[in-house]
């Protein structure tokens, strides 16, 4: 453990001691639900129902529920799941990344951006198989599998066996680290609880003793995990993006694709933890353990990765421009000008300008301004691909197939559907485990020497 | 039955009364009768068997295996093979639209028509209509028996009612379209005779009177003449639609693509100049095309006469002048073709006609390109006759009428006038095949036979015979039209017997290859087709036309203001006929790509006038009044369109056609005119047209019109450039590559592929193609693609494997990209036949996860239905965009069950081709090459054991163009036509060949996916100074 110097600002604010940290997290798991909580639950099954109405149609009569043509073979589908990965971005960054990189600050924020992440790779993880024509065969015949069908094997060649694989490994290392990390918190509510639920986190708990050669095993496994973990940030949404960039669509056919996505992840993961973040410390009181710096800082990587992101934009129009190819220039211009272009200019704003008025102290360290911004720059993300899907394919070589795709209600149930398992899945976490690493951030209370023991 | 005393024993033991047998005689199951434990019963160890047996048989008998009725031949036919087609050579007739065919059977079933190579007329050629009339036979809309006032009767009932009233009914009329069968026609005849003279009235939906008529006035008989497009030079067509729909346009298609051809050695081709309101598919394809007023028309007319006899120094007549772009061009270089050009017009104006006659005369064309000393018989309808007996009809002078397999209620002019007059006949008969307006207001309906399942003959042309024979036995309980006339006549000779009568009467003695009459029967049925070589003459002229100039002159108007309507035939649903056919309600029209409708076609300048927008389909309905009539129609923007004229298409509106048809489209034909005394397929006075604010979607495959100056898609140049550089027009990318700039299949991440047998491939001409889509329905026959419905095409989800991409020229700078969405006003028009590309590199099947779409050792990308699961990953990465989503469950499903018939009505799918598979929901499909029949064609070569010879195997696309377009083969066959077309002089096995055509070109070579499709540069005969 190493001595944070007095003059940084603490981590937790608020003079918490060890037994503040395990008193504030414990009681959300302790005590009854909230009203909020139980209208939250209510909303989001009511979305996830609403929503499964599009999905059992979808899946009975068939993809043509979607607004989907001949021309244009992906559309909210894709858009939904690179959109949701992305987002699945920022847990495994935060835990992991910032773990190497021994930032402390993500001790208090981590849990719960892992727990996201695990969420939205479901959700993610859906589309692939439901956008399938034929889902209950795909859903095995896309893994590689020995079987009797003949020598038949799956395409190493295709970008989206290199998904199954990505997304799949990112998914089990992700839930093993986060619950790797919950099984101390666990341990600690077990301690704390009786009866039934005793013996479910107690299950949960996997038998953790607290000695020291379990803690340090299980530092051991964080750092591991951490380190397999790290590249698997910059490789999945590289894998996503080959799906496009390995094409030969103009507006796919893009070599900067693997940098872009991560960096468009990673932006719109840090949005959807402040949209988290911001909502759960409020309801749950935890605005010492989550603070105004947390929030900050958080901004700052928006900056950053939303300035990747927009630099990006501008060279692929430099690319296209430079690169002398017809088609491509068109699929670009046709990006900026042409019918998407709202969906474009849309983009443009909630990505590249929007993100850019943190540079102001003020709006990156308000909750209101951070609250609004990290929903504006999710849509703007959502649009982004959206526009990179939808808009390089409705008018790519011959004009003759050229096409527009509009949503049907099924498109926006599917994707209600995902947003309902989402938050349902959210709220269960946050009611039944605990929200914020308890034991690593008793670390941090411990190392800032402000504390006044009461 | 007388009792008996026998005994039966059960057996030996009973005989013998055994004891053993005695104690159990009683039982039902002896066998089971308990065994060990005494009297006692069963035992235990019994009752677990029964007991174990009865839940074995229950739960197998609850897992019931469907049944499948495939049943052996317990006698097989001789001719009927399984799995083998049969072909016979027979002939599609309806009214004067004629083909003579190949019928493919299998099992018994007509599934395939092909044209016959035997033909002089259309020759292995077919129209989208003759390719989907094999649908119709299928169609449960005939009818299937004879009906008597709407309810259903048998033949005797009808055949005796029938004939003892129209004995005693007085004037007996018959109505008719052009009867092309000698046959057929002495049936009438003997039908006519036995009813007091009956008249026998013909017309034609879409008249050619004016034709027929003139040339009785020319040259002193009615009758259409034979054009030949292939030997003139210059070719000047005053509205005549002759490459879509006028008269016999596969074979004015066939002739047509003689002259467009050009080859290096043979940089000639034909000018063709074309004046007409409406684009026409033949204007589209015309180097000069001048868009004209209808109330012009025919002064155009007149003053190309008077330039050409101006130059031949003959009288000129004064009329109205007019500016016509072009036309003083074209006087000069037919004068300068004299004898090898053509004048035709579409107008079914005598008068016009007559102008025409005397334009080819002085051009001596006559007895060249226009033959009237061999006649032919497409149209032999007479609009003054017809609308004669409309008159008598409601005036009461009609005592009995017969409708002969013709619908005048929906497709004359005066429809609804005769509809309301045929109550007014005593007794009324139609042998229409299906309850269609006309038959529902008769008293009889004796059904004829689908062509496919009847005998008949036919003389198209003077010297030209061909027969049809059935390929399937009845369906239904319907009649041979010409056994119903014999039998109400009194003859009780079959019709083949009497057929086969008129043969050896009239046209045995024409031959003196064989005495033997059965030999040469034998011989005309099997090759279905029979000609007598005739020379052609000139007609001499009867007299001057001042009579027709100075009618022209006071009908036709330089300057009208008010708004034309010009109405057109489209090329899938033609007159209206098979509109139930929803392959051709389907088939995306070549030039407008609207499937599903008909629409007001308007210049681009009407519609910015007001204030119409066109984007994806979505348009406005407009009021079209003409006269007294008015109809609400949606309205499509035309480029090309003339000004001031608007278009309507023939053959929708039909309200009792059957499910399909019904309430698609309006009713163009009551708005015609017969007041000249000719139906006038333009109104040029009294028409407006109003638009309204109601909005509506017209269903298009294609709703981009232009190709944005993409030279890496179409290529093309004009005849003048091509001759000084044959690579005229060609976009050759290059790349950078190491020092120097290489084609791009010289840089590849691939290997490639290694084809040590065969090699397929396809060149397409698209300078021969003329975008008729015949391809594109015999494409959907071969391969069982499904029909989707208007809206799923709305959806932008057709299945079509096999398109004709259409694109206009714009007059905008290449750059501006929003300019070059609009297309010119005039604009120039390439097709581009587009299918899968069946690319060496192919994009498709790299991204695959489960390697549904591989590439095959003969070149072919390949689709495993089975193995795909429907990411369209494929679709999204081919550059072509045909690969095709099965959205739905197409097939057995009844929200598709009203359009996809094949698929889904249990006599529709006897249509099916059983080579193919119907593909299930949620695969990919496209475009396989055919390769059903690639493996057949091998097959029979194998098992003959021999190479597989060049010609054997064929697409369904390239054996349907009438002009040899799309030519297929073996790319590593040095002998094949392909690997001559293209100029692969290389012996490679390598899949990339090295071509030596100037001409032919990849689309899309830069992106190097290397296709197997080759296209040729679209060459225009224009002067360089107007290109």
């Amino acid at each position: 453990m190493q001595v944070t110097s007095s003059v940084r600002e603490p981590l937790i604010t608020g003079g918490k001691t060890l037994k503040d940290v395990t008193h504030d997290v414990s009681r959300q798991v302790e005590g009854k639900p909230t009203l909020g909580w139980i209208l939250g639950l209510l909303v989001a099954v009511g979305t996830l129902l609403l929503g499964s109405l599009a999905l059992v149609a979808t899946l009975w009569e068939g993809i043509g529920m979607w607004g989907l043509n001949k021309t244009i073979g992906w559309a909210w589908d894709i858009t939904n799941f690179v959109w949701w990965v992305g987002i699945g971005h920022a847990g495994t960054l935060i835990s992991a990344v910032l773990l190497l990189f021994r930032q402390k600050w993500r001790m208090a924020i981590n849990r719960a951006a892992e727990a996201m992440t695990i969420f939205a790779v479901i959700c993610a993880a859906m589309f692939p198989i439901i956008h399938m024509g034929r889902p209950w065969l795909g859903a095995y015949w896309a893994l590689p599998l020995p079987n009797t069908f003949g020598s038949l094997w799956v395409n190493f060649n295709s970008p989206l066996l290199w998904d199954v694989f990505a997304i799949s490994t990112y998914f089990s290392v992700s839930l093993v680290f986060w619950y790797i990390g919950l099984i101390p918190d666990f341990a600690t509510i077990r301690d704390r609880a009786t009866g039934l639920r005793r013996t479910i986190y107690g299950a949960l708990s996997f038998g953790w003793d607290g000695a020291a050669k379990t803690w340090s095993r299980y530092e051991s496994v964080a750092l591991i995990l951490a380190g397999l973990a790290t590249p698997l940030v910059l490789s999945v949404h590289t894998i996503v993006s080959f799906d496009f960039a390995t094409s030969v669509i103009p507006g796919w056919h893009t070599t900067i694709f693997p940098p872009y996505f991560v960096a468009g992840a990673i932006f719109s993961g840090f949005a959807m933890v402040l949209t988290l973040m911001i909502i759960t410390r409020k309801v749950f009181k935890l605005e010492d353990y989550i603070t105004i710096g947390h929030i900050e800082l958080m901004n700052i990587v928006i900056i950053i990765t939303g300035s990747i992101v927009g630099i990006a934009y501008i060279t692929e129009f430099f690319i296209a421009w430079y690169s002398g190819v017809a088609a491509e220039q068109y699929a670009f211009m046709n990006r900026a000008f042409g019918p998407y272009a709202w969906a474009y200019w849309s983009m443009m704003t909630c990505n590249v300008i929007s993100p850019q008025l943190f540079w102001f102290k003020k709006i990156r360290t308000s909750i209101v301004a951070t609250f609004a911004l990290s929903i504006v720059v999710n849509i703007g993300m959502w649009f982004e691909r959206f526009v990179i899907i939808v808009t390089s394919l409705h008018r790519d070589y011959l004009p003759s197939s050229w096409a527009m795709f509009y949503p049907t209600l099924s498109d926006i149930g599917v994707y209600l559907f995902t947003f309902g398992l989402f938050f349902t899945l959210f709220l269960l976490f946050a009611k039944f485990f605990p929200v914020i690493n308890m034991a690593e951030v008793k670390s941090i209370v411990k190392s800032s020497s402000e504390k006044v023991n009461k | 039955m007388k009792e008996n005393n026998k005994t039966y024993w059960k057996g030996i033991e009973q005989l013998t009364n055994d004891p053993e047998f005695v104690k159990n005689a009683d039982k039902e199951f002896p066998e089971f009768a308990s065994s060990g434990s005494g009297e006692e019963g069963p035992s235990r160890r019994d009752f677990l068997k029964l007991m174990g047996f009865s839940l074995a048989a229950a739960s197998l008998a609850a897992c019931e295996a469907p049944v499948r009725k495939a049943i052996p031949y317990v006698n097989k036919p001789v001719d009927i093979n399984p799995s083998i087609p049969n072909y016979y050579a027979s002939t599609f007739a309806s009214g004067g639209d004629y083909a003579s065919i190949v019928v493919k059977t299998r099992e018994g079933r007509p599934i395939k028509v092909d044209g016959n190579e035997l033909s002089s007329i259309n020759g292995k050629g077919v129209s989208a209509i003759v390719e989907a009339s094999v649908l119709s036979l299928y169609d449960k809309q005939r009818l299937a028996g004879p009906h008597i006032n709407g309810e259903r009767a048998d033949w005797a009932k009808l055949d005796s009612e029938v004939k003892s009233k129209l004995a005693s009914a007085g004037a007996v009329k018959i109505v008719t379209n052009t009867v092309i069968s000698p046959s057929t026609e002495a049936a009438l005849a003997k039908f006519a005779e036995a009813f007091g003279g009956a008249e026998i009235i013909t017309y034609d939906p879409i008249s050619n009177y004016g034709i027929t008529k003139a040339a009785e006035v020319s040259y002193g008989a009615a009758a259409l003449p034979t054009y030949q497009f292939d030997k003139a030079k210059v070719i000047v067509s005053f509205g005549a639609d002759f490459l879509g729909t006028w008269i016999s346009p596969i074979e004015f298609a066939k002739q047509y693509a003689k002259g467009r051809k050009i080859t290096k050695e043979k940089p000639e081709m034909s000018r063709h100049y074309q004046f007409e309101s409406n684009l026409s598919l033949t204007g589209s394809n015309a180097d000069y095309r001048t868009p004209i007023k209808a109330s012009q028309s025919g002064l155009a007319v007149l003053a190309l006469y008077n330039a050409i006899a101006k130059k031949a120094g003959s009288s000129t007549y004064t009329a109205p002048a007019v500016e016509i772009a072009n036309l003083e061009k074209a006087a000069n270089e037919l004068w300068a073709s004299r004898g090898a050009s053509l004048v035709v017009s579409g107008s079914n104006d005598p008068n016009v006609q007559v102008v025409i006659n005397a334009i080819n005369d002085l051009l001596s064309n006559n007895g060249v390109t226009v033959d009237y000393s061999k006649p032919s018989y497409f149209r032999k309808g007479d609009d003054a006759r017809m609308n004669q007996f409309v008159a008598d009809l409601n005036a009461g002078r009609v005592g009995g009428v017969v409708f002969y397999n013709c619908n005048p209620a929906y497709d004359f002019a005066k429809g609804a006038e005769l509809a309301a007059g045929i109550a007014k006949a005593k007794v009324s008969v139609a042998t229409n095949g299906t309850m269609d307006e006309t038959a529902s207001l008769v008293q009889y309906v004796a059904p004829d036979h689908h062509y496919l399942e009847s005998w008949n003959d036919f003389n198209p042309r003077k010297g030209e015979y061909s027969l049809s024979q059935p390929t399937i036995s009845p369906l239904f309980d319907t009649r041979q039209a010409q056994d119903s006339f014999l039998t109400w006549s009194g003859d009780t000779t079959s019709y083949y017997d009497f057929l086969q009568e008129n043969w050896r009467s009239s046209v045995f003695g024409t031959q003196s290859e064989t005495s033997n009459f059965q030999e040469f029967w034998d011989r005309s049925l099997f090759n279905g087709v029979y000609s007598i070589a005739s020379e052609s003459v000139a007609s001499s002229a009867l007299g001057d036309i001042s009579a027709a100039a100075s009618a022209i002159a006071k009908a036709y108007k330089a300057d009208n203001t008010g708004t034309e309507l010009v109405v057109y035939t489209k090329i899938g649903i033609g007159n209206g006929t098979f509109a139930n056919n929803p392959w051709l309600q389907e088939m995306s029209d070549p030039i407008s790509k609207a499937t599903w409708d008909n629409y007001l076609t308007v210049s681009q300048k009407w519609a910015n006038d007001n204030g119409l927008k066109m984007f994806e389909g979505a348009t406005q309905k407009a009021k079209l009044t003409v006269g007294d009539k008015s109809v609400i129609v949606p309205v499509l923007v035309q480029p090309g369109q003339a000004n001031g004229t608007v278009g309507l298409a023939l053959g929708y509106g039909r309200t009792k056609a059957g499910r399909v048809a019904n309430g698609v489209g309006v009713n163009a034909y009551e708005l015609l005119s017969l007041k000249d005394g000719f139906v006038n397929f333009a109104v040029t006075e009294g028409v407006s047209v109003e638009l309204t604010s109601d909005k509506y979607k017209i269903a298009q495959t294609q709703t981009h019109q232009t190709y944005m100056g993409r030279d890496f898609v179409v290529q093309e140049s004009i005849l003048p450039k091509y001759k000084e550089d044959a690579f005229a027009g060609r976009y050759q990318p290059k790349i950078y590559k190491e020092g120097e700039f290489v084609k791009p299949s010289k840089i590849s991440l691939w290997k490639g592929h290694q084809y040590s047998q065969h090699h397929w491939g396809l060149a397409i001409d698209m300078n021969s193609c003329i975008g008729c889509g015949a391809c594109t329905v015999a494409c959907q026959v071969e391969n069982n693609v499904a029909v989707v419905g208007k809206q799923e095409v709305l959806n932008r989800r057709e299945m079509a494997w096999i398109r004709i991409d259409r694109y206009y020229s714009s007059d905008a700078e290449v750059g501006d990209n929003d300019g070059l969405e609009v297309a010119a006003e005039n604009p120039e028009v390439v097709f581009q036949p587009m299918m899968c590309q069946h690319c060496n590199n192919a994009p498709c099947e790299t991204v695959c996860p489960v390697a549904a779409t591989t590439h095959s050792s003969e070149g072919l990308n390949q689709m495993t239905y089975n193995r795909c699961i429907g990411t369209r990953y494929c679709a999204n990465n081919c550059p072509y965009k045909v690969r095709r989503f099965n959205w739905f469950k197409y097939h057995d499903n009844k929200s598709f069950s009203a359009v996809n018939v094949a698929q889904n009505d249990d006599l529709g799918k006897m249509v099916l081709n059983p080579d193919v598979t119907v593909r299930a929901r949620g695969v990919i499909e496209k475009c396989s090459m055919c390769v059903q029949r690639i493996q057949s064609g091998k097959l029979t070569a194998k098992r003959e054991n021999r190479k597989v010879q060049d010609g054997e195997i064929n697409t369904a696309c390239a054996t349907a163009c009438p002009t040899d377009a799309i030519v297929f083969g073996d790319m590593n066959d040095p002998n094949s036509k392909i690997t001559a077309t293209l100029k692969i002089q290389e012996d490679t096995l390598s899949a990339t060949k090295e071509v030596n055509e100037e001409r032919a070109y990849h689309v899309l070579e830069e992106v190097n996916v290397n296709p197997n499709v080759w296209y040729f540069t679209k060459i225009r005969n224009k002067d360089k100074s107007e290109a």
